[in-house]
C-alpha cells in the first residue's frame, strides 16, 4: 500500500526548520470521541512534512496488522491499548513547524473519563482546534471541552467541521452546522476565529484548499494556525513574585521563586504579602553569576535588606498595585474527581506556591451539560462545572483569574495530595450563604466622621478563654472604666447572646460557629456605628476566631484571657465544670471539648494571680490607647 | 525578552526547586549522557552552584570506558554526592521480553533497589517527550506506587504548574524537568552554557553516538559531526529519530511500552 493510492497530496512548500529562540506556540486539539482528532493531527503532520522518517511506515505496519487500510491516528496513539481500542487515552505532545514557526500540537482525549488528561494538555495552550463531526454536530464532550476551554482561559478557538466529505461538502448543511456551533460557543462568550469545512481523512482544507468547497471563503487549517497570536509577555503587568522556597546558603537567606508578572531589579522595594513588611532587593543571586534585573517568567534568587523572614507562599509585590484579599472566594470550578462534590467538603487550595485550608461553603450553580445553562444543584457531578464559594480561615491575597495572566489559578488538592479540581478564582464572595443575593449599601456617614463626633475610634476586642477564666467579669468592669472616660462601649457576652439572639442554637461545633458568627456580625454593626465593643466568648476554636476576624475586618483585636484549667475549675462560678465532671454536661470546653489558645493574641490578660480590678484596668488601658484620636480627648461621663 | 532556551531553563529550575521542596529525600539520576549532564547543570543553577541532593548512577557495568572516566572526573570537580547502584544479572529479568529490552530492564531493577534502599520520595530523571512516543505521554511529576509501575492509563491531572504529590507508603514520584526540551534544545543549551559531554557524541571514523546507553544495545550513527556546531547543523537537517540506535525501542510494537510501565525511564 502506498500513500499515493490514498490521495495524499504532494507535500506543500513548508519550512520545517524552526526559527530558533522562539518558544513553541501550543495548540490543543479537542472534541468529542470519534470526531477525528487523532486522524486530523496525523494528516496535519504528514501533509506539512513534520513526521520523522520511519513514522509513516510504522503506522502503516500497525494498521495492516489490524486489518486496516491506514489509520492516521496510529501516528500518534502510541499505547497498545489506544491502537487496539481506537481511542486516545492520554494526551500526546508533538512538535510541529509551520513556515519556520514552532508549534506543539496536543492531542486531547475525547472520552469523558479522560477530562483530566484533556486539562493537562490544554492548560497553557495559546489556541484550540475544536473538531466537530459536521453531520453529528456538537455532542456532550464537544460542550464539555468548550466549557473547559473557557474556564482555563483559552480564548482563540478554531472550529474544524470534519467529515464534510460524507455530506458531499453540501454548502447548506455546512452552513447550518456552522450556525449551531457558533451559537454554542457564543453562549460561552467565545467567538470562533474560523469555522472550516474539512475532511481530515482526505486532507480537504487541512493544508491545501479543497477543490470540493468552492463556496468556502475562509482559511485552511494551516492558514488559521499561522495567525494564532503567541502568548504575550507579562513583564509589563504589576509585579507578582510568589515565594517558592527560602534557602540558607553561606549564612545568607536566599529567597527563590519565579516571577509571574512584572520585573524586579536590585534596589526595588518589595512588600511581603501576608505580613505587609517592606524590604529592598539587596542582590539578585545566580550561578555562575548573579544579575541586576529580571522579568516575568524567570526563576530567580534574591536577598532582602532588611533580612526579613519570608516563607514559601508569601506573595511579593511592589506595593502600588496590591493583590485583592478575601477569605471567601468565588471560584468557577472544574471538578476532576470520580465522586461528586458536596458543600462542606474541605481541601487545600493551592494558589501559585501558597496553600490554604478551604471549605466548599456553597455550590451556587452547576452548568447543565444539555444546554450549558447554570442550574441550582446540591452537588457537582464527576467532571462537572460549577460556581462555588470557597471559605478559608484566613484572608487570601489573590488576583482574579483572567486569560493571559497567571493570577487566580486555584487548584484543589485532597488530603492525599491528589489534584481533584481546578478553581479559577473570580473574586470575593459575599458573606451571606443563602441563595438570595444581598447588596449591602454603604453608610453615607464615614467612619472618620463618626470617630470625630465620638472623639474616639471604634473597634472590637474579642476576649477568648476557658470557662471561668474571667472574661465576662473583666469585660463588665472594663466597660464601666471606659464609659467613665467618655468611651462609647458595650459588652456582648456569651450568656446574654445565647439567651436571646442565639436562643435557637445548641453547643454542637456548627452551632458554636454560628453563634460566633452572629456575635461577630453584631459586633461589627456596633463598631460601624462608632462604638467600642468588648466580646466575651469562649470561642474555643482558632478557625472560628479567624472567621470572626474576617467578619469584623477593621479594628479587630484578639484578647486572650488566660488562666489554666485547674484555676478555672476551682473558681467554677456557674457550677458547670462540676456538672461536666458529673457527666450531666457534654462537649464542655476544658473538660471534654478542646480549647485552642490563640497563637499571637494582641493582648494577654493572665487572671490566675491578678485581681479583677487590675485585669480590667489593663484591658481598659489597652482599649483606650487604641481608641484615642490625636488631639481629641473624649468627654468624660459621670464622676471619676 | 526571554528566548526559548531561557524559558525552558526557567521552567526546569522551577520544577527542580518544587521537587526539592516537596519530595525528601530526593535523588537525581545521572546516566552520564548529555541530558542528565544538562540536568545537573540546571540543578547547580537552581541551587546556586550546589547539587544539594544525592546523585545516583545506576550502573549496568556495560557502559563505555569513556563514560566511567567522565563520571569520576566531574563527580569530583562538581563536588557531587555520587552514589552507585548496581544491576542484577540478565538471567533474573523477565524472559518474555525481547533480548535488548530484557538487557535494558536490568537498569529498572537496579533503580528499584536504589529507591528502596535509600527510601527515596522523589527521583529526578532527564527524559524528554520528543525522544519516544511513550515518553510523550509522561507527566512532569509522575507518581509511582509501591510496585514502581507507571499507570499510564490513569495519570493524574497536571496543569497550572501544580503537581500531584501523593502520600502513600512505599510510593515515590519521578520528576522530569526536561520533559518539554527537544534534542536540538539540549545541544543548543550545551553549546550556550559550555556544558561538558562525553567525547563519544562526536564523530570518529565517520560515526558518532547520538544517544548513549549500554555498549551491547547502543549503535552509533553515520556522521561527520566533530563539534557541537556540526552536531547542531546535522540535527537541523535530519528527520531520523534520536533513539534509532537504541535496540530495545524498536524490537516489537509494544516493547518500549512494556519497559516503561514496569518502571524503566
Amino acid at each position: 500500500m502506498t500513500s499515493a493510492a490514498l490521495h495524499v497530496p504532494a507535500q506543500p512548500a513548508n519550512d520545517t526548520v524552526a526559527t530558533e529562540n522562539e518558544l513553541a506556540t501550543r495548540i490543543v486539539i479537542v472534541g468529542h470521541v470519534d470526531h477525528g482528532k487523532s486522524t486530523l493531527i496525523g494528516r496535519l503532520l504528514h501533509d506539512t512534512g513534520n513526521l520523522p522518517d520511519g513514522r509513516m511506515d510504522a503506522a502503516l505496519a500497525s494498521s495492516e496488522r489490524r486489518g486496516l487500510k491506514i489509520e492516521w491516528s496510529f501516528l500518534l496513539d502510541s499505547l497498545q491499548a489506544e491502537r487496539d481500542q481506537g481511542v486516545t487515552i492520554d494526551s500526546t505532545r508533538l512538535p510541529f513547524v509551520l513556515d519556520g514557526r514552532p508549534f506543539v500540537i496536543v492531542d486531547a482525549p475525547g472520552h469523558r473519563q479522560f477530562l483530566r488528561n484533556m486539562v493537562t494538555g490544554a492548560a497553557g495552550a495559546a489556541a484550540a482546534v475544536l473538531v466537530v463531526d459536521v453531520a453529528e454536530g456538537a455532542q456532550e464532550q464537544t460542550r464539555r471541552h468548550a466549557v473547559l476551554l473557557r474556564l482555563i482561559g483559552v480564548r482563540h478557538v478554531v472550529v474544524l467541521l470534519n467529515k464534510a466529505d460524507l455530506l458531499d461538502f453540501d454548502a447548506g448543511r455546512v452552513a447550518s452546522a456552522t450556525r449551531a456551533i457558533t451559537a454554542l460557543l457564543e453562549q460561552l462568550e467565545l467567538s470562533p476565529a474560523a469555522v472550516i469545512p474539512a475532511s481530515a481523512r482526505h486532507g480537504d482544507n487541512v493544508t491545501t484548499r479543497s477543490g470540493r468547497t468552492g463556496w468556502y471563503r475562509g482559511p485552511t487549517l494551516t492558514e488559521a494556525l499561522s495567525v494564532v497570536p503567541p502568548l504575550g509577555s507579562r513583564a509589563e503587568r504589576p509585579l507578582r513574585l510568589p515565594v517558592q522556597d527560602v534557602y540558607r546558603f553561606d549564612s545568607k537567606r536566599i529567597v527563590v521563586g519565579r516571577i509571574e508578572s512584572g520585573r524586579v531589579a536590585v534596589g526595588d522595594t518589595l512588600v511581603i504579602g501576608t505580613q505587609g513588611a517592606v524590604a529592598k532587593v539587596a542582590t539578585l543571586e545566580g550561578w555562575p553569576s548573579g544579575g541586576t534585573e529580571a522579568e516575568a517568567g524567570q526563576s530567580i534568587a534574591l536577598t532582602l535588606a532588611p533580612d526579613v523572614v519570608v516563607e514559601r507562599g508569601d506573595l511579593l509585590h511592589a506595593g502600588a498595585h496590591p493583590p485583592s484579599r478575601a477569605a471567601r472566594l468565588r471560584a468557577r470550578l472544574f471538578w476532576l474527581r470520580q465522586e461528586p462534590l458536596r458543600a462542606g467538603e474541605s481541601f487545600r487550595l493551592r494558589l501559585a506556591t501558597a496553600e490554604y485550608a478551604v471549605t466548599v461553603a456553597a455550590i451556587t450553580s452547576v452548568v447543565s451539560m444539555d444546554d450549558l445553562t447554570d442550574q441550582p444543584a446540591d452537588h457537582v457531578p464527576p467532571e462537572g462545572f460549577a460556581d462555588v464559594v470557597l471559605a478559608a480561615s484566613e484572608s487570601i491575597p489573590f488576583d482574579p483569574f483572567e486569560p493571559g495572566s497567571l493570577g487566580g489559578r486555584g487548584v484543589l488538592v485532597d488530603l492525599h495530595g491528589r489534584i481533584v479540581g481546578g478553581a479559577p478564582l473570580i473574586g470575593p464572595a459575599p458573606l451571606a450563604t443563602s441563595g438570595r443575593s444581598v447588596f449591602p449599601v454603604d453608610s453615607a456617614v464615614s467612619a472618620w466622621e463618626r470617630a470625630q463626633a465620638k472623639r474616639h475610634r471604634s473597634g472590637v476586642f474579642w476576649m477568648t478563654g476557658l470557662p471561668g477564666s474571667g472574661k465576662s467579669t473583666v469585660a463588665r468592669t472594663a466597660e464601666a472604666l471606659l464609659f467613665r472616660r467618655g468611651i462609647d462601649v458595650s459588652v456582648l457576652d456569651g450568656d446574654t447572646l445565647r439567651a436571646r439572639l442565639s436562643s435557637d442554637l445548641g453547643f454542637s461545633p456548627d452551632d458554636r460557629r454560628e453563634n460566633i458568627r452572629r456575635a461577630a456580625v453584631v459586633a461589627r454593626l456596633l463598631a460601624d456605628s462608632g462604638q467600642v465593643v468588648l466580646v466575651a466568648l469562649i470561642s474555643p476554636r482558632a478557625d472560628d476566631r479567624a472567621m470572626a476576624r474576617q467578619v469584623v475586618a477593621e479594628g479587630f483585636h484578639e484578647v486572650y484571657v488566660e488562666a489554666d484549667r485547674a484555676v478555672c475549675e476551682a473558681r467554677d462560678p456557674k457550677g458547670l465544670y462540676a456538672a461536666a465532671r458529673a457527666g450531666r454536661l457534654s462537649g464542655f470546653t476544658g473538660v471534654d471539648a478542646p480549647y485552642e489558645p490563640p497563637h499571637a493574641p494582641d493582648l494577654v490578660i493572665s487572671t490566675a494571680a491578678a485581681t479583677v480590678g487590675s485585669s480590667a484596668e489593663r484591658l481598659a488601658a489597652f482599649v483606650a490607647d487604641f481608641a484615642a484620636l490625636p488631639g481629641l480627648v473624649p468627654r468624660a461621663n459621670g464622676a471619676d | 525578552m526571554m528566548t526559548d532556551l531561557d524559558q525552558l531553563e526557567a521552567q526546569s529550575i522551577f520544577v527542580l526547586r518544587e521537587a526539592y521542596h516537596r519530595l525528601r529525600p530526593l535523588g537525581l539520576l545521572w546516566s552520564l549522557g548529555k541530558d542528565s549532564n544538562v540536568l545537573l547543570w540546571l540543578a547547580r543553577k537552581a541551587f546556586l552552584g550546589r547539587v544539594p541532593v544525592a546523585v545516583y548512577h545506576v550502573d549496568t557495568g556495560r557502559k563505555f570506558p569513556e563514560m566511567y572516566a567522565f563520571r569520576d572526573r566531574y563527580a569530583a570537580e562538581w563536588g557531587l554526592d555520587l552514589r552507585i547502584g548496581t544491576c542484577p544479572p540478565v538471567e533474573e529479568i523477565d524472559p518474555t521480553l525481547p533480548p535488548a529490552a530484557r538487557s535494558a530492564a536490568r537498569k529498572t531493577a537496579g533503580l528499584a533497589s536504589v529507591i528502596e534502599r535509600d527510601r527515596l520520595a522523589g527521583v529526578v530523571a532527564g527524559i524528554r517527550r520528543d525522544e519516544q512516543a511513550m515518553r510523550a505521554k509522561e507527566r512532569v511529576f509522575s507518581p509511582r506506587g509501591a510496585s514502581h509501575r507507571w499507570d499510564v492509563r490513569n495519570q493524574p491531572p497536571e496543569f497550572w504548574d501544580q503537581f500531584a504529590t501523593p502520600v502513600e507508603a512505599g510510593a515515590h514520584v519521578r520528576v522530569h524537568p526536561l520533559l518539554a526540551w527537544r534534542e536540538l534544545d539540549v545541544w543548543r543549551y550545551i553549546e550556550r552554557e559550555g556544558i561538558p559531554v562525553v567525547d563519544l557524541y562526536f564523530a570518529r571514523n565517520g560515526q558518532r553516538y547520538r544517544s548513549l546507553g549500554d555498549q551491547d544495545i547502543t549503535a552509533p550513527v553515520p556522521s561527520q559531526a566533530k563539534t557541537i556546531p556540526e552536531i547542531l547543523a546535522e540535527l537541523r537537517g535530519t528527520r531520523e529519530a534520536e533513539r534509532a540506535g537504541r535496540a530495545m525501542d524498536n524490537e516489537t510494537e509494544d516493547a518500549f511500552e512494556r519497559l516503561r510501565v514496569a518502571g524503566y525511564l
